[in-house]
């Protein structure tokens, strides 16, 4: 951590002077005054960022704890697809899949009027169920590769102590393999995470209403360009050090 | 058979993706990404080298300022910072051209997305070369300067070959990435893969043939990166100690 007298340094001091010259000159000599008028749909898109970043993060490893299982322990005919999976998402762009699943199914549902007069239609007729699928898989597909080698590094002994302890093999998992692996892999999760938050703007794209979004509105309402910009990157900054903060707290219990 | 082939619409997306009709556009598409991948991803070495560099034996006043560039580069997401680049570099460039009296000027694509590219794989860049400069030995590197080498000689004969087994599995990973994050540029509109995917697909509206398409051509891609960097890490490893124990 970043201590108060490491900050004290001289030159520091007189960095931190400059930089908040320039947070004065950017207050003062730019243009704010669109905040007002944007600032509730500015909290709603927000929100939906938050939103979207923590399901996705929470079903994404929910799926990516059985796809590293299969890899590490699977027999060949669920460790094979598991890892085609994964070698599939990893290898292509995030714009990609969110593209294909909102244009490709949303092109193909509406040919089946079973679907059409189906109770999901409502849901799926709108953008966020494509952007949480898509954004689930990939964060599933990345996740299930660093899960496979955090449960293959969990050390023998403790397994077979178990096995000899007569426990039965889904208490083993739950009690021993699961929590020693996901503890090995906060450090790595605290980073995945940071990853999936700078993934969320792409979802912009097909007309979710996040954050990012709402930037972009305001550069092709108002024309001011590098504000909303810049109040954008700030915002990012500080969702991803929160995210860095967060994970700290948990690695330290 | 040919019922099958008909309902499963294949022969309808092999006419579409033939090089005549749409597939010609794609591969000019991947052709345009691999050009931003490579330029950004030398440009991001070349940065990353002197951000390593920097970082390890710079002052007090460099290794601060190259540690905000590498924290805020990754903590702000690629597609705002190509935005963000994107206008600065052109705002630059025209305040440079009116200052020489000339009028405004287009910044051709393939050079807007090196220059967006390039700055954002630099950070990562830094950060990789800085972890494989430190896991050099540094008995190594005093040797060297004991013999009276030059600085510059010492980085091109001990310091880099010595480090290249290091950095080259980060290398590969920040490979895949510059070429994943080219996609990237499609919102900004430049002609690369996936945005020619995209116009493709929507005049003719067989939007799983060519989404699949490309799909495909980034995934051989990565592949075959895959293939060659697993031969460059063998090669750089050359003469040292494998890393699953045992001697190679």
């Amino acid at each position: 951590m970043i201590t108060v007298k490491a900050l004290m340094q001289p030159h520091r001091i007189v960095m931190m002077l400059l930089f908040a010259a320039l947070i004065i000159w950017c207050a003062f000599s730019l243009r704010w005054d669109w905040i007002p008028q944007y600032a509730p749909l500015a909290l709603q898109g927000l929100w939906t960022t938050i939103w979207l970043l923590v399901v996705t993060t929470v079903l994404g490893f929910l799926l990516a704890v059985p796809l590293g299982l299969a890899q590490a322990i699977g027999p060949w005919y669920l460790a094979t697809p598991a890892r085609v999976f994964c070698t599939i998402i990893r290898g292509t762009p995030l714009l990609l899949q969110i593209w294909l699943l909102y244009y490709g199914l949303g092109s193909l549902f509406p040919q089946f009027p079973w679907i059409r007069s189906s109770e999901l239609w409502p849901y799926l007729r709108q953008a966020w169920p494509y952007a949480v699928l898509a954004l689930t898989l990939s964060f599933a597909g990345y996740e299930g590769e660093v899960m496979r080698g955090a449960f293959s590094s969990v050390a023998k002994g403790q397994l077979e102590a178990a096995k000899s302890f007569g426990m039965p093999r889904f208490t083993m998992f739950r009690r021993i393999w699961l929590p020693q692996a996901v503890r090995n892999v906060l450090p790595t999760l605290g980073g995945e995470t940071i990853l999936q938050l700078k993934a969320t703007p792409l979802v912009a794209t097909i007309t979710v209403v996040e954050i990012y979004a709402v930037s972009s509105r305001v550069r092709s309402d108002t024309f001011i360009v590098y504000e909303p910009l810049l109040l954008l990157a700030l915002v990012y900054m500080v969702l991803a050090g929160l995210i860095a903060l967060a994970f700290r707290r948990f690695e330290g219990v | 058979m040919t019922g099958l082939f008909e309902t499963l619409g294949l022969g309808a997306s092999a006419e579409l993706l033939s090089l005549s009709s749409w597939g010609g556009n794609l591969l000019r598409g991947l052709a345009n990404s691999l050009q931003i991948a490579v330029g950004a991803f030398g440009m991001g070495l070349v940065i990353g080298l002197f951000g390593a560099y920097g970082k390890l034996y710079g002052g007090k006043v460099t290794r601060d300022l190259l540690a905000i560039y590498t924290t805020v580069i990754r903590a702000v997401p690629e597609l705002v910072l190509i935005l963000i680049l994107y206008y600065v570099g052109s705002d630059i460039i025209n305040k440079i051209s009116e200052a020489f009296g000339g009028g405004r000027v287009e910044i051709s694509g393939v050079a807007a997305g090196i220059w967006v590219l390039g700055v954002v794989q630099g950070a990562y860049a830094t950060e990789v070369l800085r972890g494989a400069i430190k896991a050099v030995p540094v008995g190594q590197i005093e040797a060297a300067k004991s013999y009276g080498m030059p600085a510059f000689m010492i980085m091109r004969r001990v310091t880099i070959p010595a480090m290249m087994g290091f950095a080259v599995p980060g290398l590969a990973n920040l490979w895949l990435i510059a070429t994943k994050d080219t996609a990237l540029l499609a919102v900004v509109g430049f002609s690369e893969l996936t945005l020619e995917t995209r116009q493709a697909a929507s005049s003719t509206r067989a939007y799983f043939t060519f989404f699949l398409a490309a799909g495909f051509l980034y995934l051989m891609v990565t592949l075959f990166s895959g293939a060659v960097f697993a031969r460059i890490e063998k090669w750089a490893r050359r003469g040292q100690p494998s890393l699953k124990g045992g001697s190679s």
